[in-house]
């Protein structure tokens, strides 16, 4: 594990979708395996993410998308980063995710995509073995 | 009064059940209970028997009576399904208003009895299909619906006047109901015949489902409006359906669900005697919504105490004097949440026994979820496999044929109590708060329902809790499912339909409506004629809801995890 300070993550729920169950789970599960977190609340326009993400300093965005506009929204966020020189910022995403989908957002450079039914301790192990602190 | 058992048998029970126990104590010493503890879905722990003595004050005519009759534990009317089944809904909505029209009559046609309209993120929220805030979202998870043209084609050559329509939207609900009323008189139809339901609770998105636009003060005040105009104007029309679906979906427990939903059903009845109203005139429009989740038997006591709770409430704390006040009529939807994404075939099952729940709780209308919702949007087959759940409980059940027919069961009597009475403790939590609208500022059902979500997705972390096919029988295999692609030009079509029709309309009688409801939200005026105005003229869904969002603000998620 790196010395020094924790891993820094960022909750984010882009878009109009109010489905916050799982990103609330995760954001609390994240908390108590002792990372970093913060979250955005609701209904975030991937600008909106980005620029914050950039400001709290963090090492990785949680997009979660559970009405169907994560195409857009995740490879948009993922741009986003790229523009603005943060591409090492980790994104990973979950949610409703049609298994057809995923090859195209990791392609755009969505590090992982974890679906419905992931326990939690295997959403924290991934962060704890793809994520350092930047 | 009308006590079920008489008091004398409690002390033959009691023996009985300490011969009994101390049989049990030696099958389980040589092998111990299945399970350590024995817990429903919402964790509440079930003993291994229930007796009279569970029920000993169960009293016949206070508790559990006769349907149609006070306090309806049995169920709202005399006839029940005797008379008329539930009315079987499904939710539908999906692309364009002309995709969403080919589904309705595809329903219909399979013999679903009322419409249920599902629309997509924009439209839900307020904004118009070209508002950067719906970029990659117009029509996803519903059908999108921009100006009165879009409402037109969504139920065009359906007979709205023999069929009713449920609309699931919250914020922009005056709206959406306002094109409803517009698009169904000018084919001639007057609004006074017009049946159906719009969703219009605002305190349970605060709450739960998180769908929100202005601040829940002047959110109650055009409800109010609605419940106002629904009254006098457009009488067969429930202008509210108070909801703890969704409260359900977000993680809550049964009794929270139960107990945060009458709490809001009381915060709109007051607003809505604040306002001068009759509780007799509008309490019979109001309409309610619950989950039926997989514990089977805690569900149908939910459903009963609902009533039984709802009916005190109208009759002892309002003071209403018609019976239709007292009625806690609802719709039900089978938990979403419950579903997998893991062996989908599975959801066939689990939404079976959830239905049969409602059904056996005395449900008005039902929507069955399909098995691949968990996935996408449902495919026609996957809705029509839904559909047909329905049916089999209806006609080859035969679980309709007898009224209430666990009503006088020990566990269910009990467990109907039980969850009365933990309710009503939290409404008077909330009470104490100083009503719904305090207790949202306060935070207190947000952090109450992320505490249960969190608690109950770590049982199932631990294995305390099974999911089939997800913590336990997992396979590796995928089961291959067909899944409902929406096609990604239709952003651009919708968005070009939207502009033809601002181009094709009178601008500046658009201006003067959006004037006139300005000026109504201002003076505190009732808003709905203005919006059958205005949306009459073809202003957009936005152009009216950013008057709102001008005059009243805008509310942002506080974030609470």
């Amino acid at each position: 594990m790196a010395q020094g300070r924790r891993i820094r993550i960022m909750v984010a729920k882009p878009g109009l979708d109010g489905h916050d169950r799982g990103a609330r789970i995760i954001a609390r599960a994240y908390r108590d395996a002792g990372f970093e977190v913060v979250y955005t609340g609701l209904h975030q326009t991937p600008e909106e993410i980005v620029e914050a993400a950039i400001q709290e300093d963090v090492d990785m965005i949680g997009l979660s998308s559970l009405a169907g506009a994560h195409k857009y929204l995740f490879i948009r966020t993922v741009e986003l980063l790229r523009e603005k020189g943060a591409e090492d910022i980790v994104v990973c995403g979950g949610g409703i995710i049609p298994e057809e989908d995923i090859p195209m957002l990791k392609e755009a450079g969505v590090k992982e995509i974890f679906t419905p039914g992931t326990p939690l301790g295997v959403i924290v192990e991934w962060v704890e073995q793809n994520v350092k602190p930047r | 009064m009308s006590q079920v058992f008489d008091r004398k048998v409690f002390e033959e029970i009691e023996k009985g059940r300490k011969k009994w126990e101390k049989e049990l104590e030696k099958i389980f010493a040589s092998a111990p209970e299945r399970l350590e503890r024995f817990s429903t879905v919402s964790d509440r722990e079930i003993e291994r028997i229930y007796t009279p003595a569970d029920v000993a004050d169960l009293d016949f005519e206070r508790d559990i009576g006769f349907p149609g009759q006070f306090p309806f534990t049995r169920g709202v009317q005399p006839s029940m399904y005797r008379g008329r089944l539930w009315t079987m809904r499904m939710f539908a909505g999906l692309g364009t208003a002309k995709d969403t029209n080919k589904r309705f009559h595809l329903l219909v046609k399979e013999g679903q009895t009322g419409l249920s309209t599902a629309f997509d993120m924009p439209t839900l929220m307020g904004y118009d299909s070209d508002s950067p805030r719906s970029r990659g979202e117009c029509g996803k998870c519903g059908v999108a619906i921009d100006t009165l043209k879009d409402m037109e084609d969504l139920f065009d050559g359906l007979p709205i006047d023999r069929i009713t329509t449920s609309m699931t939207i919250n914020p922009p609900a005056s709206v959406l109901w306002a094109m409803y009323i517009a698009m169904a008189e000018k084919r001639g139809i007057p609004r006074k015949v017009l049946g159906g339901t719009i969703q219009n609770d605002m305190l349970k998105e605060f709450i739960a489902q998180k769908t929100f636009m202005c601040p829940p003060e002047p959110s109650v005040r055009i409800i109010t409006d609605t419940v106002e105009f629904g009254t006098k104007e457009v009488p067969k029309w429930n202008t509210i359906s108070i909801s703890g679906y969704h409260i359900r979906e977000a993680g809550s427990t049964a009794v929270q669900e139960l107990a945060f939903t009458l709490a809001d059903g009381i915060a709109y009845a007051e607003a809505a005697v604040e306002r001068g109203l009759d509780v007799d005139d509008f309490a019979p429009r109001f309409s309610f919504f619950f989950n039926s989740h997989l514990d089977f038997f805690e569900e149908i006591a939910k459903f009963r105490a609902a009533r039984r709770m709802w009916a005190k409430i109208m009759k002892d704390r309002f003071k209403a004097k018609n019976p239709r006040s007292w009625w806690l009529r609802f719709h039900t939807q089978t938990a979403g949440c419950s579903l997998t994404a893991q062996q989908p075939y599975n959801n066939v099952v689990r939404t079976a026994l959830e239905a049969l729940a409602a059904v056996l709780g005395g449900a008005q209308s039902l929507h069955t979820n399909s098995l691949d919702e968990v996935l996408a949007l449902p495919t026609e087959e996957a809705a029509t496999i839904a559909l047909r759940t329905q049916q089999i409980i209806a006609e080859e059940s035969g679980v309709a044929n007898t009224i209430d027919p666990l009503g006088g069961s020990y566990f269910v009597e009990a467990l109907t109590n039980q969850m009365e009475e933990e309710a009503w403790e939290i409404i008077n939590k909330i009470d104490e708060m100083g009503g719904m609208l305090s207790a949202i500022e306060k935070n207190y059902p947000q952090q109450e329902i992320a505490d249960a979500a969190y608690h109950y997705q770590k049982r199932i972390d631990e294995k305390q809790r099974t999911v089939v096919g997800v913590n336990k029988y997992v396979t590796d295999e995928e089961t291959p499912v067909e899944i409902l692609e929406i096609d990604e030009e239709l952003e651009r079509l919708q968005i070009e339909k939207t502009n033809r029709v601002k181009s094709e309309r009178d601008n500046k009688k658009v201006q003067e409506c959006l004037e006139r409801l300005t000026e109504a939200c201002v003076e505190d005026r009732n808003v709905m004629e203005p919006l059958i105005d205005a949306v009459k003229n073809y202003a957009t869904l936005q152009e009216t809801c950013d008057v709102y969002r001008k005059v009243f603000g805008e509310y942002r998620d506080p974030g609470i995890y």
